[in-house]
């Protein structure tokens, strides 16, 4: 294998440098490299949707991303959602409506929402289920999660 | 009926809590919403080496050499392992379980492991894996039951013969387990019958579809003891798994489970432990196994495919003379699928006079079967509650109305021999009878289906222990896994009976050194189990309490009593303490108070068991066959719920993996016993998009063994919706859809067949 390659990015608001082998996707990077182990695996083929981020303003799966691609980018994971201490209403609308059962997947969705309420303030309960239908949960049957974004549009609007 | 409407969608129950029933924020939720918590791959060690196992890409065939040299050559490995370093075991059944870890002489299906490496990084492992040579003399796979009960079959176990009806006989075949359950006499009740449906039900292998893969890590010490880090549905059960494989006593195995990311059952089998700690040991490091999205199709248990056949007689006024069945269940490469539970399940939710049921356990060479929520009961169902359809429209009854005519509650005793207690069959089926959706109109090209489903939930083993802290809140230790919100259910019932509010409580789920054995988070138990193992646990406090505030005041404990978190004497009502009073006066008046419970609270069905039922809309698209669930209902008797939106998560995920299963998902198998669709793109569970907001209705029958009347809600949910489906499918399009997935080619081929 050649030698790793520096990677000058920015995460979470934070301007990070790491060094990575070419064939090391970024979901890989941040979990194994930086240590945000905040993004989950769940297929490691773009499929199940535990693994997305914002980058550059755009959700990515990022198992489906290399880490070499990070280099000038502008990332955002689940850690960096909460403003400090205080929750997104996403993720407090998660918590209040009971939408997450075993929590694997509740990172992937909670950037998702979190994009989708930036795209689309007042989504209708299609475009939800729409923009969510590639983060896959297994444990919910979805109710909840849709009934948490639609809350969450809510109280985001207000606010 | 009475029932009592306190609540939007729950019914019947008529005792109030202060806690119990109500929904609080679970105590574990702000670190998963902040991408906090920690699941097995998140787990990190100083020196950690990433393991890879390399897999049979056959699925029947007799391994006759594996060459490592090549691997160990690569620089950074670390160690190696084949199934030679694993203990010899004696009994079969244990041979099976180390088989299933590492393979022996033969491979029985495709994915089975046969050695794996560690090395510095998971990138070097793979590459190692890649290097062993192994040759094979490769087989003739069987892929059904029906095939591997052929007389000629190809035979996966030389040394399996058939156990007849209880007996040991020295028939070798696939057939692991022939049993039977009678009840009265069908031939009579047949006889007695004015119409009769009879007709043959085939489902497929499915997988649990749990999102997180599975993952340990594993750390053999110096002084011979063996930590484990993993995703597990029972830390002390995997433990003890464990142990028995490597030949060790329980005691030198610690294991740590970390979050889990999802089980259904899935999660209790061990595979990839003692793996990891075998890597360990060879090479002194830490060794992290996780497995790829394949893997955990391939070579971890999904549920058994079915071949059913089902025989109702009824009179013509309704009344059931006599129910037949012949389960015939894949067990996968090794003897143990789910065809006994799917015999206790088939006819759970009738009460009728004469009964046989047939079950017949068949290896097959497919990945060694696991539990999957309410495992072999949806089969059943499928089967069963598709022919009480058919029956229905035969005998122009409607078919709630035949099923309430006809169905179980307390007294009745099952064909497998039990007799219910208090059971909830007849309020689901008017709750669903009642309910607005039953009488809804429908659309061009739809369908509405009914079915009713039975799990019978177990009790079994539960460990915890409460200890107060000088603010007055407690601190709760206890060994059930938090799947989907267990932590909170439990630390509620800790809460209720202590008379403190739930948010101070604080629950932690802890290693197998920390707490008493506990069994696996499954079988609808934890809620129930532990809940009451909190619950007693919280009694014993509570007694010390007294005795503490008795030493205080000195009085006779007998003249105290403790009601909703205040000990007051019962003659003088100057003496008073609020529980947090008390407990800010512990340290300086003797120390700490510690309330435990260690129990057993019952075998399978301890709480009664519970039962749900489904109300389905489907809309077929004429020139696709593609089928849309437009309106789904649950009912399901939760016994009491405890945390609500749990129990209605429960509900709601439950009929979501029973539309998957019944609409879409199935191990797509190509003809040399390989699974063409590994991927999550493939193996196409349902997304946001697929489905429609799944309404429920909780109906609470009181358990009558359970202090708060606990049934369990994880499983039954999942019985019902194959076959609810099957039957809405019928009234869209008058086609009988005896075989899963019904996908739009099924329901195309099928139309093509009825239009000839």
């Amino acid at each position: 294998m050649p030698g790793k390659t520096q990677v000058q990015t920015t995460i979470n608001g934070e301007s990070v440098e790491f060094l990575c082998e070419p064939r090391q996707s970024l979901l890989e990077c941040l979990r194994d490299v930086i240590g945000l182990t905040g993004t989950k695996e769940g297929c490691n083929d773009g499929n199940c949707g535990a693994c997305t981020v914002e980058m550059d303003g755009r959700i990515v799966t990022s198992c489906l991303v290399l880490g070499v691609e990070a280099e000038g980018k502008e990332i955002t994971t689940i850690e960096g959602i909460a403003d400090g201490s205080e929750l997104h209403p996403v993720q407090q609308a998660f918590l209040e409506n009971a939408a997450l059962q075993c929590g694997i997947c509740t990172p992937g969705f909670i950037v998702s929402s979190k994009s989708l309420l930036e795209n689309i303030p007042n989504p209708s309960e299609h475009q939800i289920r729409f923009w969510l239908a590639n983060n896959l949960c297994r444990c919910t049957g979805y109710d909840k999660i849709v009934r948490a974004v639609q809350d969450a549009a809510v109280k985001m609007q207000e606010a | 009926m009475t029932s009592t409407q306190y609540e939007r969608n729950v019914i019947l129950s008529n005792v109030d809590y202060d806690v119990v029933g109500t929904r609080p924020i679970r105590p574990d939720g702000v670190d998963k919403v902040r991408g906090r918590a920690l699941y097995a791959a998140d787990f990190d060690a100083s020196g950690l080496l990433h393991g890879k196992v390399l897999r049979s890409p056959h699925a029947h065939a007799r391994i006759k050499s594996i060459d490592v040299k090549k691997a160990e050559a690569l620089p950074g490995v670390m160690s190696i392992v084949t199934g030679k370093d694993l203990p010899e075991s004696e009994k079969d059944s244990d041979r099976y379980a180390r088989e299933n870890i590492l393979a022996g002489e033969k491979v029985v299906y495709k994915g089975q492991a046969i050695a794996a490496v560690a090395a510095s990084n998971p990138h070097v492992a793979e590459e190692a894996v890649s290097l062993i040579e192994v040759t094979y003399e490769v087989l003739p796979p069987i892929m059904t039951a029906p095939q591997g009960m052929e007389p000629n079959a190809a035979i996966l176990h030389e040394g399996l013969t058939t156990e007849e009806l209880g007996e040991k006989t020295d028939k070798v075949s696939n057939v692991a387990n022939h049993f039977q359950h009678i009840k009265g006499d069908v031939e009579t009740g047949f006889s007695e019958a004015d119409c009769i449906v009879e007709r043959e039900y085939n489902t497929v292998t499915v997988h649990q579809g749990y999102l997180e893969p599975h993952s340990a890590t594993a750390f053999w010490n110096s002084d011979g003891r063996l930590h484990i880090w993993c995703s597990t549905q029972g830390a002390h059960p995997a433990r003890d798994a464990t142990a028995k494989i490597l030949g060790l006593p329980v005691s030198q195995v610690r294991v740590t489970p970390m979050e889990i990311g999802g089980g259904f059952g899935g999660k209790i089998p061990i595979y990839l432990e003692p793996i990891a700690a075998l890597l360990s040991k060879k090479s002194g490091h830490a060794v992290q196994i996780s497995m790829s999205r394949a893997d955990v199709f391939e070579s971890t248990g999904p549920t058994s495919g079915s071949n059913m056949t089902i025989k109702i007689g009824a009179k013509s006024d309704g009344t059931i003379t006599a129910m037949q069945a012949r389960l015939a269940f894949e067990a996968g490469g090794f003897p143990g699928s789910p065809v006994n539970a799917a015999a206790i399940c088939v006819f759970a939710a009738y009460d009728v006079e004469n009964a046989q049921i047939d079950g017949y356990d068949v290896v097959v060479n497919k990945p060694k079967s696991a539990p999957y929520r309410a495992p072999g009961a949806p089969n059943a169902a499928f089967a069963c509650e598709q022919a009480m359809d058919e029956l229905s429209q035969q005998l122009g009854i409607d078919p709630i109305d035949l099923r309430l005519k006809n169905s179980a509650k307390e007294g009745t005793r099952r064909a497998d021999g039990p007799t219910f207690p208090r059971i909830g069959a007849v309020e689901v089926l008017e709750a669903m009878k009642d309910h607005p959706h039953y009488s809804a109109p429908l659309g061009a090209n739809e369908g509405r289906g009914v079915a009713i489903g039975y799990w019978f939930n177990i009790g079994f083993e539960s460990s915890v222990s409460i200890s107060v802290n000088a603010d007055g809140t407690v601190s709760l230790v206890e060994g059930s896994t938090d799947v989907g919100g267990s932590r909170a259910s439990i630390a509620m019932q800790a809460a209720e009976a202590l008379g403190i509010p739930m948010e101070d409580v604080y629950p932690s789920v802890v290693d197998t050194d920390s707490v008493g054995f506990t069994a696996v988070t499954g079988g609808s138990r934890t809620t129930y189990a532990t809940g009451w193992a909190a619950y007693e646990a919280a009694q014993d406090l509570n007694a010390q309490m007294i005795e503490r505030a008795a030493s205080i005041w000195d009085v006779d404990a007998d003249g105290i009593e403790c009601v909703s978190g205040v000990f007051q004497s019962k003659s003088d009502p100057e003496l008073k303490m609020t529980f947090k009073e008390l407990a800010a006066q512990l340290a300086d008046t003797g120390g700490p108070l510690m309330g435990r419970a260690a129990m057993n609270a019952g075998g399978l069905g301890a709480s009664g068991g519970s039962f749900a039922g489904n109300i389905v809309d489907v809309e077929i698209d004429p020139d696709t066959g593609k089928t849309t669930v437009k309106r789904f209902t649950v009912v399901q008797d939760a016994g009491k719920a405890i945390h609500p939106s749990y129990v209605e998560g429960q509900m709601q995920g439950g009929s979501v993996q029973g539309i998957g299963w019944a609409l879409n998902e199935e191990y797509y198998m190509r003809d040399d016993g390989s699974m063409a669709n590994t991927s999550l793109l493939d193996y196409r569970m349902p997304t946001s998009l697929d489905i429609p907001m799944i309404d429920t209705v909780i109906v609470e029958v009181a358990s009558p063994s359970h202090p708060f009347g606990v049934r369990g809600v994880g499983e039954a949910n999942i019985v019902p919706p194959t076959a609810a489906i099957a039957n809405a499918i019928q009234g869209a399009t008058g086609l009988r859809m005896n075989n899963l997935p019904m996908n739009p080619v099924a329901i195309m081929e099928a139309k093509w067949k009825q239009n000839g």
